[in-house]
């Protein structure tokens, strides 16, 4: 059983996370967006065997956050509040 | 001298004291060049190879495999083969794939032990019988055996299962498909090794991939561990590094990459003769040859290239075992294992070239590869010597996330995606 740290609760048992996708993954804006732009936001993914940035949430306090991780090793490098800087 | 399986090699080989038979594929060391590169010597691109020789006549094929052949998911899966999907696509794939493996003993002169000893999808109340109903509808009108199981019929084949009044999963009928089964997983990797290495194909292990070669924009060969290796052909089938290989060729596909564990208990006798799947507990489970109980259940809740699995999974599996087979609670556990498997958004296989010219994708089969085996080497294969898709892989091109045209199988893939 591992330990995630919710930057709001702390460590808590990984049940209680939800994994939300790769961080820096934002929406295209505007209505002429090309197909491939759009393909590329909905589905293309790095999928990095390492290090990578994630959204989780914390299920129980409903927060989202950025969780810097290591993929193979499962190490948790950061955990970070959700910012408009951190999204992008 | 034996080389050739049969009746009578057994029997000589008897009275020579088992001391002619020869190893079953070559070792070479890897030629500068190639008429094609197969990454990945499991299941899909041990295949790929042999299909390559034996319907394209094309045999100056390496497999170049970073660790050793069928060490990866080939491995490291529950054995179940099976067709029972729902898109005509779908069925045109896995029914191409059910297909040769029925023949495939014969084919490569070597037992892959396919039992087709039938498989149920339970339905756990009436609106999923429903469900089921439709199901076994689309199975048929596809022209694949399906029968819409009473719970009677369900009694008939699992009788050990939880009917009890108070059950947490009560068993309204199911989906069955009798050709249903389970094969002997290393057999059909080393008997498509054994068959591809006969016929010219130079199977290579520990070799990894660490850079594509590129020439005019198309993709010439590739670095690896054991020197550059040239091929105007390449195609890669290495389920769960789909996302690491497509890096260093400088794309991203819409992959992403879980671990699914799987476990085993002791032998036992004879106690259950067929598949049972339930969508309820999210687990499927049969009897290996063994008496093992090979049990099965859904992916691991964090995306993962660590090759072990966690334990909530694990806790969650065995609970929902237990609920369908009481008598289940008295079995030891042997071993659980995890292979890193592809996800897709549409849990549908990734066959077709991919945006590097000349490199060519088998791909993104989730959790389900190992059924698909035979039908993922003759495409790629078709693929690779033809350039061109056959009207079976047409429609699990990469450009499907670009059109939209996505084949939704996460009902007929069996485990959530």
């Amino acid at each position: 059983m591992q330990l995630f740290p919710c930057p709001f609760c702390g460590p808590r048992d990984e049940t209680e996370f939800h994994y939300g996708g790769e961080a820096g993954n934002v929406r295209p804006d505007g209505t002429d967006v090309p197909i491939d732009r759009w393909a590329n936001y909905l589905y293309m993914r790095g999928n990095p065997k390492g290090t990578t940035r994630e959204i989780w949430v914390h299920m129980n306090c409903s927060e989202f956050f950025v969780m810097e991780r290591d993929t193979v090793t499962h190490k948790v490098l950061s955990s970070t509040a959700l910012s408009g800087e951190h999204a992008a | 001298m034996t080389r050739r399986y049969s009746a009578l090699s057994l029997f000589r080989e008897g009275l020579a004291g088992q001391t002619g038979w020869k190893q079953a594929w070559r070792s070479p060391e890897p030629k500068p060049s190639y008429d094609a590169i197969v990454i990945g010597g499991g299941g899909h691109g041990l295949a790929t190879a042999y299909y390559l020789a034996k319907n394209h006549g094309i045999a100056r094929v390496a497999v170049l495999e970073k660790g050793w052949i069928g060490g990866g998911n080939t491995g490291r899966n529950t054995t179940v083969v099976r067709s029972n999907y729902y898109y005509p696509e779908s069925v045109e794939l896995y029914g191409l794939a059910h297909r040769l493996y029925e023949g495939l003993s014969k084919d490569l002169n070597y037992n892959v032990m396919l039992s087709q000893r039938g498989m149920v999808n339970l339905c756990h109340s009436s609106a999923e019988m429903e469900v089921g109903a439709r199901t076994v509808n689309a199975m048929q009108i596809n022209g694949i055996d399906a029968e819409l199981f009473s719970p009677d019929d369900v009694r008939r084949v699992a009788p050990i299962y939880n009917f009890a009044p108070d059950a947490r999963f009560p068993v309204f009928g199911g989906i069955w498909q009798g050709r249903a089964g389970t094969a002997r997983h290393d057999a059909v990797a080393w008997g498509y090794a054994r068959a591809a290495s006969r016929l010219g194909v130079d199977i290579i292990q520990n070799c990894e991939i660490t850079d594509f070669i590129v020439e005019g924009g198309r993709c010439r060969g590739v670095q690896t561990t054991r020197g550059m290796i040239r091929a105007d052909r390449i195609g890669m089938a290495v389920a769960g590094h789909s996302s690491v290989l497509a890096a260093k060729a400088g794309f991203r596909l819409p992959i992403n990459s879980y671990a699914l564990q799987a476990c085993v208990s002791e032998p036992v006798k004879p106690i259950l003769d067929t598949v049972v799947l339930s969508p309820g507990t999210g687990v499927y489970v049969s009897q290996s040859d063994k008496g093992e109980i090979v049990i099965g259940g859904g992916l691991d809740r964090i995306p993962s290239y660590a090759q072990r699995g966690n334990l909530p999974t694990l806790e969650t599996v065995i609970a929902g075992l237990l609920e369908m087979f009481p008598i289940f609670g008295q079995l030891k556990l042997m071993r659980q294992w995890a292979g890193i498997v592809d996800v897709v958004p549409d849990s549908s296989p990734i066959i077709g070239e991919s945006p590097l010219p000349g490199l060519f994708l088998n791909c993104g089969w989730g959790t389900g590869g190992f059924k698909a085996i035979p039908a993922g080497g003759t495409l790629l294969a078709q693929l690779l010597a033809t350039g061109k898709h056959n009207d079976i892989s047409r429609p699990f091109d990469l450009d499907r996330f670009a059109t939209g045209r996505l084949i939704d199988e996460a009902a007929g893939s069996g485990i959530a995606h």
